[in-house]
């Protein structure tokens, strides 16, 4: 059965386009938008170049929390995956020290807000770069 | 400084951009999805808040 299923996927997307889309899912994970650049879809890769920086940079304004990977805390930890789907982004955030480290005030949660669902949509259009490459989605 | 409405106005100005665009295939079915999520995400917050209003009065 599994047999059966890798090769009719195998049949739907050919070796090279495979390639193409897994490199369009990287590339669209560590900087926003690249993904769909790479396939062409210029005009889609700088709106969601723009958004999911904007909604990153908002988060910092409002002083959002950047999570630390190992605080025991499991709602620090689904943070913290949530905002590595900004790929780059928040690798830069922890390596600059950027954004607070706790959140102290109320807009600071909305600002921890905007930088995990960033964190989350970036992951959305990594994949939708990839079905794009991959020939799953139409257009 | 945002004032919440506006961090409302943003955060759905945002979000509806990248659902439209991933969510639909047609650029004109990407707009249109975008412009409902978009009304459904602050309509659907102003109307919690007035209900929240309701709830402490």
């Amino acid at each position: 059965m599994a047999t059966a299923s890798s090769t009719e996927l195998n049949r739907r997307v050919p070796a090279a386009q495979s390639g193409k889309a897994t490199l369009a899912l990287i590339l669209g994970w560590l900087i926003p938008g690249a993904g769909h650049v790479l396939i062409g879809k210029h005009i889609r890769g700088l709106l969601l170049f723009i958004s999911i920086l904007g909604m990153f940079l908002i988060g910092l304004g409002l002083q959002g929390k950047i999570y630390a990977p190992n605080t025991g805390e499991i709602l620090d930890m689904l943070g913290f995956a949530g905002q590595l789907g900004l790929g780059a982004l928040d690798a830069l955030a922890h390596m600059l020290n950027w954004g607070a480290p706790s959140v102290i005030t109320t807009v600071g949660d909305y600002g921890t807000k905007f930088i995990e669902v960033a964190g989350l949509l970036n992951i959305i259009a990594a994949v939708d770069a990839h079905s794009l490459a991959n020939g799953r989605k139409a257009s | 400084m945002l004032t919440h409405f506006s961090a409302v106005l943003l955060f759905a100005l945002f979000v509806s951009v990248v659902f439209g665009i991933t969510q639909r295939a047609e650029p004109k079915m990407m707009i249109r999805f975008g412009a409902y999520c978009f009304v459904m995400l602050v309509g659907l917050t102003i109307a919690a808040s007035w209900l929240m209003w309701a709830i402490k009065h």
